[in-house]
């Protein structure tokens, strides 16, 4: 396809992250690592920034999480547009207070008088067995906090063009990048530009079944496709992309059309952000729905090191199937 | 800790402009705490009875564009730093003239145009975001200085620490001001904390840490002004341990169980507010009939104030949807 570029996630978010920059020079970036120097970010999503853009505006910082998220804070509150990287997503907790009652709230409590435009960057997922303290899947802690909007892309293009309106936003994003995706090559428009955010995106369209997902559980979503075809299913995934908000209207219109759903992610499950979505089809479409709706999601413990059990862990393509069977009764 | 040096000291003019801070600072204190036991408010109540040298010797020093980060006990910050009486009173009283149209309160209240950028009430969480904004003033090239404000609890916390490391790194023009009343909350400074002077901390972090007197309307003269100084040439953060006292406990209600009447006393007895006025008549700075008159206009400001913002509009409950985002969330 003409126009179409082949990369992977680091390189969509490094797009991404230089055109923000050169195109506004109130862009910031910060985080621990993410200078040239020090290597570009622990995956090398920033490379080259420090050196195209300067150590005035690139700035490696100590491992420091409140001082990151502050500093990202003050500088947004003064007019800038700061990017800061959490390394992983597990070290969101050891700035919770930053983000939680401070750059989702401000706007809010200063009765719009201060704004909180930043960004904050954060790798994750289970895969690597990098185990209970490197893997956790936390969008739904932050979808509850009002103030913040979570952003969970799956593949290169919609990093790029999902980040470009992080940068973009009037209001504080988080953007949850997944290890097992980033390094999985795509196709990108060579022009591609931001895409809303709150918009989902039907990723294959079917009959019988709606599969709402997001980060790399579209992935394994897409990847039960096959085996769901065999049994005679036909299924739409709809990628969700934004946590918070959500795209309830491309949700229920998927679920009206199919009747039936089934909400796939790696976060634990239990009080997990499929509850939300659960309960919010079961609402609004109880006397359509032609089978309960069904939640899959981690079991309740820490992500585990084994790899046998940290497969278990994760809802795989066939746990998809099998579910699949399940609600088709 | 480092030495003062060639100390700069307040003239006439501006002793005076500090004591009619402190006194604007503790006629407002006066008024709020009255209207609370009078039940014409309700919110819960930190007041900085006693330690008014030190915000106000601060707020003399800083300009219009100077910023400020602020905690829960911080009202007499945002008075010495000028921000309008009308609307800090229609924010206490839940009221939509509020600064934050009622929807801060008196620990969040905030107004930009002063300065006055975020008031906290986390211990500890003014200092991160105090940063950002002296990284803000260095991008923009201004010589604009953030002062941070915070207890001496706050010193124990990891934002503390966190925070004066990348101050004195990336060399930002900030002022870590602690007012050290000698309790967190009820529980004393020795019972809590590691060294007998947080101004020692400063030297764990490469930056110049002072201990001053923050009754004392010289000493805290000459510090601040350095401070300044310093961090509007680019030398970079500045830690400021003024010492002081509580005189009314952690919020307003408290028994001070945990004090002995005699430190208590003590202090009641060195009131840094009837002694920089003795001062002002003494060194012939003032006169009574000019001091009287300053007490009338603040007393007529706080008390317009007052009638201002119990008198402004109650907000709607429309406004549960604004500010949450910039686009208001839909019915």
């Amino acid at each position: 396809m003409t126009g179409m570029l082949k990369m992977n996630g680091i390189q969509a978010i490094n797009a991404a992250m230089h055109e923000a920059m050169a195109a506004d020079p109130k862009v910031l970036v910060l985080g621990e690592d993410i200078a040239d120097r020090e290597g570009g970010g622990v995956t090398g999503t920033m490379k080259g920034l420090s050196t195209k853009f300067g150590d005035r505006r690139v700035r490696t910082t100590p491992i420091s999480e409140q001082a990151i998220i502050g500093a990202a804070i003050g500088a947004a509150m003064a007019g800038y547009k700061p990017v800061a990287e959490i390394m992983l997503m597990n070290f969101t907790t050891v700035c919770m207070d930053m983000i939680f009652n401070h750059a989702a709230k401000l706007r809010f409590m200063s009765g719009g008088q201060t704004s909180v435009p930043m960004v904050i960057r954060t790798l994750t997922g289970a895969g690597w067995q990098t185990a209970g303290q490197h893997s956790d899947h936390l969008e739904g802690w932050f979808a509850h906090a009002a103030g913040i909007k979570v952003v969970a892309p799956s593949n290169p293009a919609d990093m790029k063009g999902l980040l470009l309106s992080c940068i973009q936003d009037p209001d504080p994003c988080l953007f949850i990048e997944n290890g097992m995706t980033l390094f999985v090559p795509g196709d990108v428009a060579a022009d591609q530009g931001p895409i809303p955010l709150g918009k989902a995106k039907v990723v294959a369209e079917g009959s019988d079944l709606t599969i709402i997902t997001w980060s790399a559980q579209v992935m394994r979503c897409q990847m039960a496709l096959a085996g769901l075809a065999e049994t005679g299913i036909s299924a739409e995934i709809v990628d969700l992309r934004t946590i918070s908000p959500w795209d309830k209207e491309t949700v229920l219109a998927s679920v009206a059309k199919t009747g039936r759903a089934m909400v796939v992610h790696e976060a634990v499950r239990n009080f997990g952000p499929g509850a939300e979505i659960a309960a919010t089809i079961a609402e609004e479409l109880f006397g359509q729905l032609m089978a309960p709706v069904r939640r899959l999601g981690g079991p309740q413990c820490a992500v585990p090191f084994a790899k046998v059990l940290e497969d278990a862990f994760l809802v795989q393509p066939a746990d998809v199937v099998a579910a699949a069977k399940a609600l088709m009764g | 800790m480092a030495e003062l040096s060639n100390a700069p000291k307040p003239d006439g003019e501006a002793l005076v402009d500090i004591y009619r801070r402190m006194l604007r600072i503790e006629r407002n204190d006066d008024a709020i705490r009255t209207a609370i036991r009078r039940g014409r408010l309700t919110m819960p109540y930190y007041s900085a009875r006693g330690q008014e040298v030190i915000p106000a010797t601060i707020g003399h020093l800083l300009t219009n564009e100077d910023q400020i980060c602020t905690i829960y006990r911080g009202i007499q910050d945002m008075v010495a730093k000028d921000m309008p009486l009308k609307p800090l009173w229609a924010e206490i009283a839940g009221r939509i003239d509020g600064t934050c149209k009622g929807k801060g309160g008196p620990m969040h209240l905030t107004h930009p145009e002063t300065g006055v950028m975020v008031t906290t009430g986390v211990v500890g969480s003014s200092m991160p975001i105090a940063n950002g904004l002296a990284w803000a003033a260095l991008l923009d090239e201004s010589r604009r200085v953030v002062v941070a404000f915070f207890g001496d609890g706050a010193s124990n916390i990891g934002a503390f620490h966190e925070s004066l490391n990348l101050a004195s790194v990336w060399k930002l023009p900030v002022l870590f001001v602690c007012p050290n009343n000698g309790f967190a909350e009820h529980t004393r400074y020795e019972v809590s904390t590691s060294v007998d002077r947080i101004s020692r901390r400063a030297e764990a972090y490469g930056m110049p840490g002072f201990t001053v007197d923050g009754n004392d309307p010289d000493a805290m003269f000459a510090a601040v002004s350095q401070a300044i100084e310093r961090a509007r040439v680019g030398e970079g953060p500045t830690l400021l341990e003024c010492t002081t006292f509580r005189f009314l406990g952690h919020v307003l209600g408290d028994d001070d169980f945990y004090m002995t009447k005699e430190e208590k006393d003590e202090a009641l007895a060195k009131d840094p507010l009837p002694a920089l006025r003795a001062r002002l008549i003494a060194g012939g700075h003032a006169s009574e009939e000019q001091l009287a008159a300053m007490q009338s206009d603040i007393e007529a400001e706080v008390a317009a104030a007052q009638e201002f913002g119990m008198n402004s509009p109650l907000p709607s409950v429309d406004e549960l949807r604004r500010d949450v985002f910039e686009q208001e969330i839909a019915a």
